[in-house]
This record gives structure tokens, C-alpha cells and sequence, in this order.
């Protein structure tokens, strides 16, 4: 049995109506149990003890159906809007992932899908009660952010994920009509810069007047000046904003204005942390210390965008009682890093820039006992220079903080040992990504591929369920993560390993895989075949630049009707049958009819 | 008087200077080609199948040549072999375009002039490096090529006359120019960055003071 909840077909002749109870004096027997039932699940809130629970018998199922208030749906793909909503009825909270996550990086062309307006217009009609909307890599208009601004009169919480389309005047209208609103998170998305010289239009005063229940405002990645005048205000008359995430258009002196306006803050993205151009540096210098000091309960600061250093000692009061700071657009070296995080002891989450150099790691390592999770982002992505850290920085984290649960690691080299010392130091691993920048690049010290250091991941590191590879691999690094790597449900595949035995020892090994992603990797379509098994278990499976035919594709799309094979290739006639990208998924419903000309779905 | 074999390398060097590759001008052949073509067992040991650059190893660039000549010859022939070697990997490192865009010391270190570039409706802004142009053609070319549109001709007077688009650019006073306006190297060390206009604004804006 599957533990996914849109692995199987709807079971037939399920309809869940339930009778109304003010027409039942005593409900029948069976009705009895389904009530009990139902007053049950609602204790159920991991979707995985639903999916369970729905699974047990057609009861169970309507029962379940009818009280679960909390949908993910993990591809916008898998199912249709329309069957969702009919087998859910009372979703008060939904939460919708479109693109694959390669479309970060630019693999998957423009305008391939993941539109929101299918999933708004259902919505608008099933829910009226809905009151949150989780949305990560869709593609949603204004006017579908309008649409959800006016068809929700409950609406609290809108969190949008690496999204696009959108502009100023979406966010406006969510602001302006979704008077309960506590959550307005934009992370990572774009959003449309307006014309220049039209004027922007000021949505922070789109707000309603008067108090507001605001508790997250964030928007660092809305790249457009905002109204300090109407933010201030704004800040002013919301007692419960906890986090506030500002874009990088709000210059320290504002910040400081902002920071002792909301003392209770809990979160702060800070913005640019450097003075704007009509201050010049030196004027009227503001004790910016004094606003960290008064925000007692900070625990996550992020931003630094813009950052000039030298204003970095500033947040030193928050330091102690800080469990996660984000300097990854911060462009700061080991001497500027040290005196903040020696003083940072409860660290728990640091994102930094690898301008820390391995001597900035070090200092990490030796304060930050209970860190958790660490990332550490390349400042500079060529592949032929010496970067600024390296195995010995890798090293020296393993040493220092034994908690270590999530690392993603970018750097130019890299060794075996290294990666063994942190797969025996840190036991606790559950997500370890390394991205060796050079490709093909193996260990530099004994000239080995590094099959062994992969190996040692998954062989020591028993809670292990996400895992991204990279530099030099052949066959045997595939071979272990076959072996060992029996919980790993997410793994990235770059520029590696030797032939189909590589993808198969994989397909055929890890039991829990749900999300592979290979590019620029001599898998073909034997390997791929080797899948079959456990394709419908997956959310997805990427291949690109891998060695697949179109006619490879038809054969499984032939043996598995439930599964959408999209193969999108940028030329049209081409004199063979290999193909660019392979993006495939599970999916009850017909293929979709939104696709781009250059993506063609097999059945 | 030169021996064969130099003469041999002067050759190679210039057949290296012929040779027509996607890669922009100036810079060099990436080491690694990706190879997904060849036929190896997956019981032979690892290290001498791909081509190796190791940051530290010096090699000629004579000596570079033959071998990736080799490498290109031998791609050609591959079916599924991606376009020979661009200066960058699309989407490698795995990075978001989001914070690659937020990265300056990359421009900084490598001697770059790197601005950003917008284009009205476009839901992307994407980084150049103006060092690698000779001069506005090249430039308006490339952008015309970016954005897949016609820019037009520029004229003092009226700015670029024959397209819906004009390219501006921020200066360093924060002022909105014609690219064009000025001589090409001032214009390299003042603007800040780039803006591809569509429309009226565009018409008008050649017609300003």
C-alpha cells in the first residue's frame, strides 16, 4: 500500500454526502460509526495518517474526505482542480506546488505551465471558508490574485513561494480587501516592476485604516521602492507583527525608525543595511545598536542586501539570543563575520556567503555547538578559480557541530575524506547536498572520483532523505546510494556516473524515492525502464541532456497510463530520437491542455 | 627559424582563432565538454574518462587546443550531444537566478562591467557584461538577440526611429539616457543599468530636450 493519497483511482461509486443532522432524530447505525469517525480524524493532522486512514475502507474514506481541513497538493498536475475539490469539501487551508525545481535554474523554457487560474476559479466556488493559500513555483496573475482577494471573505494567510506573473496591483488588491489578513509572505518570487516612470503604486497604504491583525509582512523580493511614510504607519498599527521582511529599498536610518516602532518583533529582514544616497556617512550617525537592543525577542535575522560592513556590529545585542541568521547576500570576509558569530551561541540556522573563507567556517564551528542547518553560498560561480572554501572548512563544521541536520555546501573542491569525516561527526544528517562547482572535478588530493565520499553519506548517515551529488562520480557512487540509501526521497543527479547501470542501481534500491532530478548524466531509456516498479510511487521524475528517445518515453507512457511523460525539446524536426527533457509525474486526470508548443505529453 | 613542431603549435593557434564556436568573444573553451556518448563498462575504474581541468594544473593553451579540438570533433558526431562549449552552463551551478543576480563580486573579480537589463513586460531582468562589447552594434545586437525583438536606428535627433523599443540606460546621477547619446566609453563606465523600453515612452524619449 502507498502511502501518497493520489496513487490509486477514486474508489467507484463514492459520493460523500453526508445527512444533514438537524433531519435525523437518531442516526442510522452505519452513520453512527461515521460520525464518531469523523470527530476522530480531526485529531489526524499529518496528511500522511490521513492518506492512511482514507486507504482503510470506502467509510474511512468519505469520513477522512470530509474532514480534512489542510490539503497539499505537490504537484498542480497530479490531480485536477475539479476532482480535488470534490473529494475535499471543507479545505480551509491549501497549499499548491507547480514547476519543478530545475525552473530555478533556468532549465525549463517560459511560460510552461503551473498557472494558477484552473486551481482560483475551483477554489472561489468550493471553499468560500478559505483562509489559507500556500503557493510554491505557480504562475499566478493580478488578476488571480484579485480573484482571491475578493472570493475570501475568511482569507488570513497568503505564502507565495518562487511564484511569477504577478505585480504591484495583485498585491494591492490582497491588501486592500483581505481585512483578516495575517500573512502576507512573498519569498523568492518576481515581482513585475512597474514602468518607470508611471508612478508605483503605493500598496502598502492599500492596507485598511485602523489596527490590523498583520503578524507576517514580508516582501524582500519585491523589487520596487516602497512608501516609507505608509510602511511606517503601517508598522505602527499592527501590535501583533511579529515578522517583517523588508526589501532592500529601505535604507538602515529607516530601519532603525521601523525597528523601535515594533519592539515585539520576532523576525527581521532588514533590507539594504547601508545608508541611502542622500545620507552621507558620518551625518548624524543614529546609535543603530540601540534599535537591535530594543527588539528583545528576535531570534531570526536576515537581509543585509546592500550591506556595508562596517554597520554590522549594529545587531550585536541580538546576537545571544539569535537561532537563525541569514548573511547570504552579505559580502562579508572572516574579520568581519567573527565578532558577530562568537557571540551567537544558540545558532541554529546560518546561511552565509562563502566570502567567510574556511577561517570563517572555523569560527562557526567553534561557537555554534547547536547548529542545525548550514548553507553556504558561492560569491563567485566560475568554475576554474580556487574558491575561498573547501574541504577544510567541511571538515572543521563536522568537528564543531555534531547537531548538524541540513547542509547545502557550494565550493570548488572538495575530498573523499573530508566528506567520510562529516558522514561519521554528524549522525543526525538528513539533508546533505554538496555541489562541487567545477564539474567532473575528483578528489584533489588522491585524484579518485568521489564515489567514496557519497558512499560514506548514505552508508553513516541512517535518517538520510534528501541527498544531492556532484563532482566527479562514476557507477559505484549509485551503487551505494542503492544499497544505503533506503530513506532517501529526494535526490539531484549532475553531470555524473558511467551507464544505465548508474540509474538503475538507484531506480531498483531506494524504496522511498519520490523526487529524482538528473541533468547532463548518460542515463537512457534501459535505465529508465528499470523504474517501472515504482514510477507511480514518485511525485516526479527530470531527465535532462540524458541519453533518453522519444521511443524509450512512448514504451512507458504505453505500460503506465497514469503517468504524464512531458518531453519538451526546443527543435522541432530533428534527425534523431533522442530528446532534451524528460519531465514525468504521476496524474490521475487527462493530460493537461496548457502546455507550450515545445512540450509534448505522451500517452 | 622556427622548428616544425612550433610551427605546428602556430598553427593550431590559429586554427583556434578560425574555429566557430557559441561561446562570446574573448573568452576560452570550456575544459569540460560534457560527454554523454561514450561506451565504457561500468566495472572500469574511474579517473581518466573525462576530461580533467584541475584548478592548479598549467597547461598550454596550444596543448589545451589539441585536445578539445578533439573533444569537439568527437561531439559533433554524437546524437544527443548538447551545442558545444558555452562560456557558462545554463542553470549550473544550481544557483536561483534570484540570488545570482544579487552577486556582485563575481562581476568585480573578473574584470566585468556587469549591469542589469529589463525589458518593459519581461518577467526576468538579466545581467550583462558591457566589457565584452566593441561598441554600441554589438551591444544592440545582443540585445536584440536576449529579447528576440528589433531595436532600430539610432539617430541623434530621433532617437531610434523603425522599432516599438528604445534602449536606455541609469547613469551614474541617476538619470535615464538614450544609449547612444554619449561616446561609447564614457558610457561604459557611467551606466549603471539598462532599460529596454517599449512603446510611446520610446518614441518620446529621442525627442526630449
Amino acid at each position: 500500500m502507498t502511502h501518497s493519497g493520489s496513487s490509486l483511482p477514486d474508489l467507484p461509486n463514492c459520493t460523500s454526502t453526508a445527512a444533514p443532522m438537524s433531519e435525523i432524530r437518531s442516526p442510522p447505525p452505519d452513520r453512527v460509526l461515521e460520525i464518531v469517525l469523523e470527530n476522530v480524524l480531526h485529531f489526524l493532522t499529518c496528511r500522511r495518517d490521513r492518506n492512511a486512514a482514507s486507504l482503510v475502507c470506502h467509510s474511512w474514506y468519505r469520513a477522512e474526505a470530509l474532514t480534512r481541513s489542510d490539503l497539499f497538493i505537490g504537484n498542480c498536475y497530479a490531480v485536477s482542480p475539479h476532482r480535488a475539490t470534490s473529494r475535499f469539501r471543507r479545505v480551509r487551508s491549501l497549499t499548491v506546488k507547480g514547476k519543478p525545481r530545475f525552473a530555478d535554474f533556468d532549465l525549463l523554457p517560459l511560460n510552461w505551465g503551473a498557472h494558477f487560474s484552473p486551481w482560483g476559479s475551483a477554489l472561489a466556488d468550493a471553499y468560500p471558508w478559505l483562509e489559507k493559500l500556500h503557493l510554491k513555483r505557480m504562475s499566478l496573475t493580478d488578476d488571480d490574485l484579485n480573484l482571491i482577494a475578493r472570493s475570501f471573505p475568511s482569507f488570513k494567510e497568503l505564502v507565495l513561494v518562487c511564484c511569477e506573473g504577478f505585480g504591484i496591483p495583485g498585491i494591492a488588491a490582497v491588501a486592500a480587501n483581505c481585512r483578516l489578513l495575517r500573512v502576507l509572505d512573498l519569498v523568492e518570487s518576481v515581482v513585475e516592476d512597474a514602468d518607470e516612470d508611471e508612478e508605483v503604486m503605493d500598496w502598502i497604504s492599500c492596507f485598511p485604516d485602523g489596527e490590523t491583525h498583520l503578524e507576517s509582512l514580508v516582501f524582500e523580493c519585491v523589487e520596487c521602492p516602497v512608501n516609507f511614510e505608509s510602511l511606517e504607519r503601517l508598522v505602527a498599527r499592527s501590535p501583533y507583527l511579529k515578522k517583517l521582511r523588508l526589501n532592500h529599498y529601505v535604507s538602515i536610518p529607516q530601519l532603525y525608525r521601523l525597528m523601535h516602532r515594533a519592539p515585539q518583533l520576532t523576525h527581521l529582514g532588514t533590507g539594504s543595511f547601508c545608508a541611502s544616497d542622500d545620507v552621507a556617512v558620518g551625518d548624524q550617525e543614529l546609535d543603530y545598536s540601540s534599535a537591535f537592543a530594543a527588539c528583545k525577542s528576535l531570534v531570526c535575522l536576515s537581509g543585509f542586501r546592500d550591506i556595508l560592513p562596517d554597520y554590522l556590529p549594529a545587531i550585536y545585542p541580538a546576537c545571544a539570543n539569535l537561532t537563525s541568521l541569514n548573511l547570504s547576500y552579505a559580502d562579508v570576509n572572516a574579520d568581519q563575520l567573527k565578532p558577530v558569530i562568537l557571540q551567537c551561541h544558540k545558532l541554529q540556522t546560518l546561511w552565509v556567503l562563502d566570502s567567510i573563507c574556511d577561517e570563517g567556517l572555523q569560527a562557526v564551528a567553534a561557537t555554534c555547538k547547536d547548529l542545525r542547518e548550514l548553507r553556504v553560498f558561492p560569491g563567485n560561480t566560475r568554475e576554474e578559480v580556487e574558491g575561498p572554501v573547501s574541504e577544510v572548512g567541511l571538515e572543521v563544521i563536522s568537528q564543531g557541530c555534531r547537531k548538524l541536520q541540513s547542509i547545502l555546501f557550494f565550493c570548488q573542491r572538495m575530498t573523499n575524506a573530508a566528506v567520510i569525516a562529516m558522514s561519521k561527526n554528524c549522525p543526525d544528517l538528513v539533508v546533505f547536498r554538496l555541489c562541487i562547482i567545477g564539474r567532473y572535478r575528483p578528489d584533489p588530493e588522491t585524484h579518485e572520483p568521489m564515489d567514496d565520499g557519497f558512499g560514506a553519506i548514505v552508508m553513516n548517515c541512517k535518517k538520510l532523505t534528501r541527498l544531492a551529488v556532484s563532482g566527479l562520480l562514476t557507477d559505484q557512487a549509485f551503487r551505494y546510494i542503492g544499497m544505503y540509501g533506503k530513506l532517501v526521497r529526494t535526490l539531484s543527479v549532475a553531470f555524473a556516473g558511467d551507464s544505465d547501470q548508474g540509474l538503475k542501481y538507484v531506480l531498483e534500491g531506494c524504496p522511498n524515492l519520490q523526487k529524482l532530478e538528473i541533468r547532463d548524466s548518460p542515463f537512457g531509456d534501459a535505465a529508465l525502464h528499470s523504474g517501472l516498479h515504482h514510477f507511480y510511487n514518485m511525485r516526479f521524475l527530470w531527465m535532462s541532456t540524458c541519453k533518453l528517445t522519444r521511443q524509450g518515453c512512448q514504451e512507458i507512457a504505453r505500460a503506465l497510463p497514469h503517468l504524464a511523460l512531458e518531453v519538451i525539446d526546443s527543435q522541432e524536426d530533428k534527425a534523431d530520437d533522442h530528446i532534451e527533457i524528460l519531465y514525468m509525474y504521476r496524474s490521475l486526470d487527462r493530460p493537461r491542455n496548457d502546455a507550450p508548443k515545445c512540450v509534448t505529453i505522451l500517452q | 627559424m622556427a622548428t616544425s613542431a612550433s610551427a605546428y603549435e602556430n598553427d593550431i593557434k590559429n586554427l583556434k582563432a578560425t574555429e566557430l564556436t557559441l561561446g562570446l568573444p574573448g573568452t576560452h573553451l570550456q575544459q569540460n565538454v560534457p560527454i554523454i556518448d561514450q561506451e565504457k563498462s561500468s566495472a572500469s575504474s574511474s579517473s581518466n574518462k573525462r576530461p580533467l581541468q584541475l584548478p592548479h594544473e598549467e597547461t598550454s593553451p596550444a596543448q589545451d587546443c589539441g585536445s578539445k579540438c578533439s573533444n569537439i570533433a568527437k561531439n559533433t558526431d554524437d546524437d544527443a550531444a548538447p551545442p558545444p562549449s558555452k562560456a557558462k552552463i545554463v542553470g549550473w551551478p544550481p544557483i536561483r537566478s534570484y540570488r545570482k543576480n544579487s552577486l556582485q563580486e563575481q562581476s568585480e573579480a573578473a574584470g566585468g562591467i556587469y549591469v542589469k537589463v529589463s525589458m518593459d513586460g519581461a518577467p526576468y531582468l538579466r545581467k550583462i557584461d558591457l566589457k565584452i562589447y566593441g561598441g554600441y552594434p554589438q551591444l544592440l545586437k545582443a540585445l536584440e538577440n536576449m529579447f528576440k525583438l528589433t531595436i532600430g536606428e539610432y539617430s541623434e535627433k530621433e532617437g531610434y526611429k523603425g522599432s516599438d523599443y528604445a534602449p536606455t540606460y541609469e547613469d551614474k546621477d541617476g538619470d535615464w539616457m538614450l544609449v547612444g547619446d554619449v561616446p561609447w566609453d564614457m558610457f561604459v563606465t557611467s551606466c549603471k543599468r539598462l532599460r529596454i523600453m517599449k512603446g510611446s515612452e520610446a518614441r518620446g524619449l529621442g525627442c526630449a530636450v
